[in-house]
Formats: structure tokens, sequence, C-alpha cells
């Protein structure tokens, strides 16, 4: 137990709001305003979780995004959440959270045994470790993730809902810091449409946490609610917290998620609004204001509970009332450390402060930590941290004054807490996503953004390295003011007046040194989540990784879901120093999005579900529904499958269907094939050069079933088309191709043929086809029709006619599907339901029988009917598929793929082509995609043959029958050949595809 | 994202409303038969796919529907001018020539 609540002026908890939370299963007390982090703290939590690699205690090092350890699960089952950092998570009543890591549980870790032989582990240490045997991977593999811990996904699915919100403005502003807060005022001001975005709850950035300066005469806090209450007034300002910009694209694309309800108890979140909304901003100025993280010193043992950021320490302390320990030693390198530890001082805590300076910081802060009873040790460094799951102490070393090296031993210091700072580091990431590159700055040891930004991007405050609140805020002003002016808007007035301040230059020192040799003394993490130590680093040079990208791969530095935020500098300048090169040589590596996590569930937004991939309905949906159809999903369309009468499964229902419909009459919905009108003086010759079949000499009330060929000769498409008049065609595509065809038809008029004229409009939904199928079809259409004479004579096979069906005007194509007598009635899809239950009605006396998918499926393969992505695979030229009829090689004008046709390749021997196949045994149904051989050697490599497309049990036929491409298969009829599936070969019979009624009388009837 | 203008519509849109409709001005050969197989194959598969500028097609298929022609750098995404077919045709040949 260390931490501990202590009041704090100006602390942004509410002592008069007490919530209750569990822990892994410890009921806690904390206040509303705390985050998870800063509760845990207060009372006196500090094993947090196991490290990835060697199962290392951690605790909480940070106080936001940076957070490499306290990684947590937030609730259970549906609304879990797995890897949040407990710094990020809000405090609400009720919250349910536990750790992530330790296997196998948080006090007894297996990996914290392999810790101890860490030698054992260098960089690399899976790679090398778990190569051989390949055959042991799985095993690897399982033992690895699971000793890796880390969150668990939900495995139900999501119950709340997300939304994505477009914004068009002229500046956005990233950060709600003084800088960013100042920007937007000054862009508020000026009348431009501005919106301000900030990660935390609260705006005000650092200024939550520091609490001395003083802002146009107002304390921090007093200034940022007057900004905010100026911005609330702005009628074109508007400003979301809990607002994270994750992602810059190209053209000032900015991503930002805002979390709506996240920081609500699971029972008072409103089920109606979404839990978090996705902005897609498009900004003309983006002003980024995204501060800057300190970062910690790299030093042994630097990763034991209790060692912390300054930043973390100060902000746990004046934002949160919790005293992160009762004896801190402060370790720094800079002047800014020196506040926090003064503010500890102040509130009782005893502290210590150790600067790897000779001199120290500017001489007033020195004397003010005196003054306040502080200990100061100058010129000196930790040397390792003393603790095993908590700190106890820690040994300090004097260190040289210009080189990185230890000249003395120092005290050996008994404290409960280490706080260490190496700086500040620039959140430069979102400046980076999209090529920016950042520049190093030796005077303040951080890759910064450049002054001038880029096109549209403006960078302020501290992002440009500018730590002092008052060069922050002038450049913040300077820069804003020239763009206003820039935009033509007039004077911004002053910037806000602080003070500034004597400050002493920091020490360029990332790693205090231990004078031992790197690897030999106690482990100095540099990358916490990833177990990323110093030596590593050193090792990874050694083994010739010479490039900062292959450093970070080879030992995973930066590779977490903190990527990086702490470790990344620390990083860089130790690479640097192994390699002997300045930091800026050795640059950073590249910043990509995401800034923080994001759910997939706010990426998804509202494109989920049936608002992601749309479900179509035909106009006879509820008489399908009546009949009790079982469906299948076709394309978008949901299509009966079939109509199982009480007790029937799926053969039952298809033999009975089948055999309905070859003996009476069936009926079917065929509603969803595609329909496009095509109309134009060129109309058919448009179709000349679209099809691969001749259209010239289609009269008027005749249809023709059509092939459309990619330039590359293979069937894209199929369907049947009407000529309507000589300049007006009836299109149809298959259910799934619909919307390909109808572009595919654009394109080609639009790009290449812009003289035709000829118009297309999609169809598809204003037709309902109802399909009446069999002998006794013209029977039924008879009697509802009065005014279309269906003699067969007069209205032949692929005639069509416009006429009155039902009372409906109706357009009847006499076309067939499954080798029967058979009509296709057309009406306005409005009357589809009408027009359904009036052919049930008509067809009562021959028994009609609604069929669906199944069954037209086994009615057209019994006729060797092929189906477009079932029988053909985009690469089966008509020849392959034995419908050269369908292709009209005299036709004037190249139609689309002829030229292919003659290519060596496609007129070659040796290509797979369509042949029907009788299983010998005449009860096996062969399964579809099985493999084919020409005998029972299936020895690895065996010669395949070709594959079967389609198999089915025909009822009619009363055996098995299947449709197959096979290697010459036109020349293979009488061929026995071997279909071979789950280890097992069947022989059948090449034969001709066409399976009943080779003569098409039927069809003809 | 790119934002892309549609030169029949006349408005500046996000690229959610325009599908790729592949390179731009590939001449379909005259008389197919005439040509040999590489010819046609080059015709058919080959494509320019240059670290560039790039003479494309878009089609704003969730707006007027029309293909126009966009000349995209492949490097930075700058987009230099979206034109008409025909319009485009003029400046690419220019350009070619
Ligand atoms: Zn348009």
């Amino acid at each position: 137990m260390s931490g501990y609540r202590i009041h704090r002026p100006g602390e942004r908890i509410n002592r008069q709001k007490p919530l209750s939370f569990v822990f892994d299963n410890v009921q806690y007390k904390a206040f509303s305003g705390d985050t998870l982090a800063s509760a845990l703290l207060a009372n006196g939590v500090r094993l947090i979780g196991r490290s990835f690699k060697y199962g290392r205690p951690r605790g909480i090092v940070g106080f936001g995004a940076e957070e490499p350890n306290a990684l947590i699960q937030l609730e259970t089952g549906a609304h879990t959440v797995p890897d949040l950092k407990a710094t990020q998570v809000e405090l609400y009543q009720g919250l349910l959270a536990g750790s992530t890591t330790g296997y196998p549980s948080l006090d007894f870790d297996l990996k914290g045994l392999l810790g101890k032989f860490g030698r054992f582990m260098p960089p690399g240490f899976y790679y090398k470790t778990f190569m051989e045997p390949v055959k042991a991977w799985p095993f690897y593999e399982k033992f690895i993730r699971k000793a890796a811990g880390y969150g668990r996904a939900p495995t139900e699915a999501d119950p709340e809902s997300y939304d994505h919100l477009h914004h068009h403005i002229d500046v956005l502003v990233v950060g709600g810091g003084a800088a960013g807060l100042w920007a937007a005022t000054l862009a508020g001001r000026a009348g431009l449409k501005t919106l301000l975005v900030d990660e935390q709850a609260e705006m005000g950035g650092w200024l939550l946490t520091e609490r001395r300066s003083r802002i146009d005469g107002l304390s921090g806090m007093d200034w940022v609610n007057q900004r905010l209450a100026e911005l609330a007034s702005l009628p074109n300002v508007s400003v979301l917290p809990r607002t994270t910009a994750f992602a810059l694209h190209d053209l000032n694309l900015v991503q930002a998620v805002e979390l709506l309800q996240d920081h609500l108890p699971l029972t008072e979140r409103n089920a109606a609004l979404p839990r978090q909304r996705l902005h897609k901003i498009r900004a003309h100025q983006v002003i980024l204001a995204s501060g800057a993280i300190e970062r910690p010193l790299v030093f042994g043992y630097n990763d034991v509970p209790g060692v912390m950021t300054a930043a973390a320490g100060h902000s746990y302390l004046n934002r949160y009332g919790v005293a992160v320990g009762r004896e801190v030693l402060v370790q720094t390198q800079n002047d800014a450390a020196y506040e926090a530890a003064l503010d500890l001082a102040l509130s009782g805590v005893k502290v210590t402060l150790a600067d790897a300076r000779q001199g120290g910081a500017a001489a007033w802060r020195q004397q003010a930590l005196k003054n306040a009873g502080a200990e100061l040790l100058l010129g000196h460094g930790i040397a390792k941290v003393l603790g095993d799951k908590s700190v106890s102490g820690a040994q300090l070393v004097k260190l040289d004054a210009r080189n990185n090296q230890v000249i003395g031993s120092g005290p050996r210091l008994s404290v409960d807490t280490v706080l260490s700072s190496g700086g500040l580091t620039s959140t430069v990431h979102l400046f980076c996503h999209n090529g920016g590159r950042p520049l190093w700055n030796q005077q303040q040891l951080s890759f910064v953004c450049p002054d001038e930004g880029r096109e549209n991007i403006a960078c302020v405050g501290a992002i440009t390295g500018r730590w002092e609140l008052s060069d922050a805020l002038d450049q913040t002003h300077a820069t804003v003011a020239a763009l206003l002016l820039g935009h033509g808007r007039g004077s911004t007035g002053k910037a806000p007046a602080v003070a500034s301040e004597e400050v002493a230059a920091p020490r360029a020192i990332f790693r205090l040194p231990d004078g031992k040799p790197e690897g030999h003394g106690a482990k100095a993490f540099v990358d916490y989540q990833n177990d990323v130590a110093a030596a590593d680093i050193h090792t990874a040079v050694r083994e010739n990784y010479r490039s900062i990208e292959h450093v970070k791969r080879y030992t995973a530095l930066g590779f977490g879901t903190d990527q990086g935020k702490l470790s990344n500098i620390n990083g860089f300048a130790i690479a640097a120093e192994a390699l002997g090169k300045p930091i800026a040589e050795v640059g950073t590596t590249t910043y990509r999005p995401s800034y923080t996590p994001v759910t997939f569930g706010a990426l998804a937004g509202p494109h989920v579900g049936e608002t992601f991939d749309a479900r179509r309905y035909t106009a006879m949906h509820a008489s399908h529904d009546a009949r009790k159809a079982e469906y299948e999903v076709v394309g978008q369309w949901l299509r009966p499958w079939y109509f199982p009468k009480p007790g029937e499964d799926l053969h039952a229902a298809v033999n009975r269907e089948c055999l309905a419909t070859r003996n009476s009459v069936g009926v079917m919905d065929a509603s969803t094939l595609g329909k496009i009108d095509v109309k134009g003086p060129d109309a058919r010759e448009f179709l000349n050069r679209i099809y691969s079949n001749a259209w010239s000499k289609l009269d008027p009330g005749k249809c023709r079933y059509g092939l459309m060929l990619d330039e590359n000769g293979m069937v894209m498409d199929d369907g049947v088309t009407a000529c309507l008049a000589d300049d007006h065609f009836h299109m149809t595509t298959t259910t799934g191709g619909a919307a390909r065809v109808y572009s595919w038809l654009e394109r080609w008029h639009q790009t290449e043929w812009p003289e035709l004229k000829v118009r297309f409009t999609t169809t598809t939904d204003h037709w309902a086809t109802v399909a009446v199928v069999g002998p006794n079809s013209r029977k039924v259409l008879q009697k509802l029709c009065t005014d279309i004479d269906f003699d067969k004579d007069a209205f032949k096979f692929m005639d069509g006619r416009s006429g009155t069906v039902a009372g409906l005007p109706a357009r009847v194509f006499r076309i067939s599907f499954s080798g029967e007598l058979a009509y296709e009635i057309n009406v306005d899809a409005n009357y589809g339901r009408y027009m359904w239950e009036e052919v049930m009605k008509a067809g009562a006396e021959f028994d009609i029988t609604p069929y669906g998918t199944e069954t037209m499926h086994v009615l057209r393969a019994e006729k060797g009917f092929i189906i477009v992505g079932q029988d053909t695979d985009g690469s089966m030229s008509p020849n392959d598929l034995a419908m050269s009829w369908a292709v009209g090689m005299k036709k004037p004008f190249s139609f689309l793929g002829k030229r292919s046709l003659l290519r060596s390749h496609t007129a070659g021997a040796g290509r797979k082509q369509l042949v029907g196949l009788l299983p010998l045994d005449p009860k096996v149904v062969l399964a579809e995609g099985a493999q084919i051989l020409s005998n029972t050697d299936d020895t690895v490599p065996a010669a395949m043959q070709g594959h079967v497309t389609s198999s089915y049990h025909s009822a009619f036929l009363g055996r098995s029958i299947a449709m197959a491409v096979l290697k010459d298969g036109s020349k293979r009829e009488g061929d026995t050949v071997f279909v071979w599936a789950h280890g097992k070969s069947v022989p059948a019979q090449v034969v001709s595809s066409v399976f009943v009624d080779k003569e098409g009388v039927r069809q003809h009837a | 994202m790119l934002v892309i203008t549609c030169p029949y519509c006349q408005e500046a849109r996000e690229e959610e409303e325009f599908s790729y409709a592949g390179e731009a001005y590939i001449a379909r050969p005259a008389v197919p038969e005439e040509v040999d197989d590489a010819t046609w194959g080059d015709y058919v598969f080959h494509r320019k796919n240059p670290r560039g500028w790039h003479w494309e097609q878009w089609q704003h298929v969730a707006g007027c529907r029309k293909v126009f022609a966009v000349k995209r750098h492949t490097v930075s995404y700058e987009i230099a001018g979206s034109w008409t077919l025909a319009d485009g045709k003029a400046l690419y040949e220019e350009e070619q020539a």
C-alpha cells in the first residue's frame, strides 16, 4: 500500500460523489472524476499486469494514452472490452475490471520464472527458439498466445450501436490544451467554421495538472473556462471532448472517435443513442496542437511497480488528489520535473530529487524545492531500482559532467516510489500519418513538427518543441494570426500574456549509466509493453540490424498498443549510440494510424447487418412466407429455396416439386433476375457488340438467349433478351450479375461507342416475374388471359407477347429454364403478389406446385443448362461450354471477346470443357467441386482432369446426374472417369450434359 | 480518401461516390482480326501502371453514372484535373505527342 488520497486545491474529482468499483474481484472506493488508474493508485493497488515476454510484475507508468502496462479487461459478456488502458478509463459506479495478463494468475506467473533466466531470451527469441520442428508450430503458437496474455475479445454480438458523422469545415483544431484553445478562439472569432477536439473528458491539457502559471492574470483553469465560455458563445465553433483524432489522411481528412457513453454505467446508457461516434472531418485547415508526452529515463529495473513518469505522479496529485507514494525519488535531466517534486513536497510527501545535470535547474527552481523541504542531489542518476513487486529503494551513482559515464557511487535511498523525466516528446503522429517527417531538435531533445507545418496543416504549441507556456502561446498566436491574414480575416489582437521564466537546458541523456557494460547490469527497459531492454537494442545492432525500422521489427520496440509513445525516442537514442550516429540521422520509424486503438464498432458505424449488406425481398415475399418457404440468399435477394410440406426435408420437397413440374405445372418467383431496358435507334447494334450471338434478325415479339463475353473471350453473364420493338429490348441478366452487367453496358457505351444512340435503364425492381412451368402451364395462362392467343403455333417457344393477364397489363415470354413448356409473366412489381396468388388460384385444378431455387437447379441441370458462376468460373469460353451455337463469328462488328476466341491458347487443345457425368452407381450423388481423375491412382501429385460443377439426384430420371468440366471433355463421351472426394474415388461415365428430352419436344409442345 | 470533381455534376465529391474504371484511353484495335495475338494480348492485359501521373477513368456511380477522365499522381495522389472523356482525350494526346 503506497498511494493514498490527499486534498489538492483545484482537483478534478468530485468528493461529493463517491463511487465503488471492482478490480480483479476486489471492491474499491473512488470518486466521480477518477480514472480507473487514479482510483487504483488511491487504493494502493500497484500490481496491474505481467510483462509480455518475461512476465515481470508491472504497474501504472503514465496517466493517459502513453500508458504501456496497465491494460485491463473492462466488464464481462457482450459488453466486455479488452486491453483498455486503465489511465483512459473513466470511472463509473459499479465498474467491473480485471487484469488481462498473468498466466496462470497475476500473482504467480510462469513467465516470471522465465524472466529470471532473462539472458536466455534475447531479441528475436521467438524467431530463434520456435523455428524447428515446423510440425510443432501450432503447439508453440498456442503456448505463446496463452502465455502472452492480453485481453479476450467478446464472443457475443455487440449490443451497442455506433454512428458516423461527416464534417466539412474551415478549421479543425486537434488538442484542447492552451495552444489548441487559443487557436480555436482566434479561428472562432474570425467567423470560421471551427471544430476543436480533445481526447480527454475535460479540456485544458497540461493546465489540468500544472497550477502555477497565470495567463492574462488568470489561473490556468480560469483561463481555460474563459476560453470554453467564449467558444460556447460562438455559433460557428463546436467543441468535442472525449474525442481522439486518430488518423490524418490525404486532403486533410481527419478521423476522430468520440466516446459518447463509455463513461456511463452500463445500466445508465441510453440504448437509443450510439456508444461511440466516428467523425470524418474534411477541414480546409488543420491546426495540430496535440502537445507533448513526457518520456521516462531508462535505468536498471525501471519497470518495478511504483516507477512512473514525473508527469504522471504530478497529474495524479493535482488532478485526482492521489499521492503516488510517501517517500518519492524524482529523477530528472530537465527543469520541468522540479514542478512535480515541488507540488509533492508541498503536499507533505518526502521528496528527493536527483538531477543528471551537475548544475541542476534554474536557480529559482532549486531554491523553491529546498524551501519546500526536499533534498536535491545534483549530478546523480539511478543505477537501479530496488524491490520486486513494488519499489523499496534506489541505488544512485555520480555522473560525469560531460560524458554519460559513472564517476562514483551515490547514496542508496529508501523510497517507495520513483518518478522519472527524460524530457518531453512532441506528439507528432498525425502530422506524419500521410507522409510528413518530424525534425530532430537537439536543444529540446525531441523530434518535433516544423514551425511552418505544411500545406493546410499548421502546428502550434508543444508539438513544435515549445515546452514553455509563454513560448507556446506566442507561437500559436503568431501562426494562427498569419493564417487568418492569409484567409483575408482582420486583426486578431494580442497573444495571451504569460510571464516567461528562466529555464536551464536539459541534459542529452536517455539511458542512465550504471557503470557496467550494457547487458551486464540490471535490466533497463525501453519498451515496457514488449519487454525491450536497452541491451536488446545493442544486441540487434550487433547482429547487424542497421535501419531503425529493422531494429524495431527485430526487437518489437514500439509494437504494442501504446505504439511506443514512451519508448520510441529512448529506443532511437540508444540505437543511435550503438550505431555511432546522431539521432537525427537514425530518424524515426513510420507513424501510422491509429494514434490509439479504435473499436471495430466505431469504424463500422451503422454499416452492419442489413445496412452493410442490404437484403432484398420480392413483391411476392409475403406469399412465400405464408407457404412456409425456406429461403436462400442469392446476391442480396432472399429467394425461396424450397417449399417443404409438413415432415418433408429438402430432398423430399425437391423431389416432389420436380415431379409436379415435369408432370403437371409448377410456379416459381423469377423476379430477382436482373432486368435492363435497352432503348434507342442503335439498341440492336449495341446488342450485337455486347453479346456473342447475332441480334440483327430478331423481330419484335421474339426472344433470344444471349451470352456475354469479356474481352478475354470468357463467359461473364447470360440471359434472355426480348425484342419489344425495333428500337426497344427487355434484357435479363443473372440474379447476381445485374449490377455488374449494367455498369458493363454503360462503360462500353460511354468509353468506346459514345456515337451509338442507346440508353439503359435498370428495371429489375420494376417488374415482378412469375414463371409458370410444365405441360399444364398453357392451360393456366389461358384461364387468366383472354387477349393473347396461346395456341402452340401462334405463340411459339421464344416468343414474347404484351397483353392482359388477370386484368393487369403484362409482358409474357414463352421461355424455359427447365426444358418444359413454360411462360414468364412480367407485371408491375406492385401487383406481384396479386399475380402470384391469381396464378395459384388458376392452377389449383392442376395441383400447381410452387418451387424454389433448388428445384430450378435440378430442372435446369437435367437439361444441361449452365449457371454462370457455378458451371463457369471466368475461364470458360463458349466453346468450352459447347455453346458455339451462341457465337456469331460472322457478325460484321468484332463483338466483345471475339478476337480472344481466336487466340492460340483459347482455341487450342487441352482446355476443360463442359460434360455430363453419370455415376455408375445411380444412388451416388457426386460432391460438387470434387476433382476428376482418369483412373483410380490418386497418388500425389495426381493428374487432375477437371472438377464437378453441379450434381443432383434427379427424381424424374430416378438417378443421380452431374455436370463437370473435363480436359478435352467434348471428345471423351463414353469414357469412365473417377471422381475423387473425401479420400474416395467414385467411377462415373462421361455423357452429354443434356439428360432429359434431348430433342426439345417438351419445351416446343 | 480522394476528393474527385465530376465534370458532369460540376461538384467536388468524396471518393465514396465514385468507382475506379481502369486506365483511360486504351485504344481498342479498330479491326481486331487484323492484329496479331501479341498486340491483342497487350490491349487486353497490359496496363501502364506508372509511378507518377496517370490518366484514369472514374465513374460517378452514386451520382450521374457518367464515366470521365482523371489525371492523378500515383505517388502524391494529387489530382491535376478531371474532364469528360472527349475533353480529356485532346489533352492526353497533346501530352503523349
Ligand atoms: Zn456526376
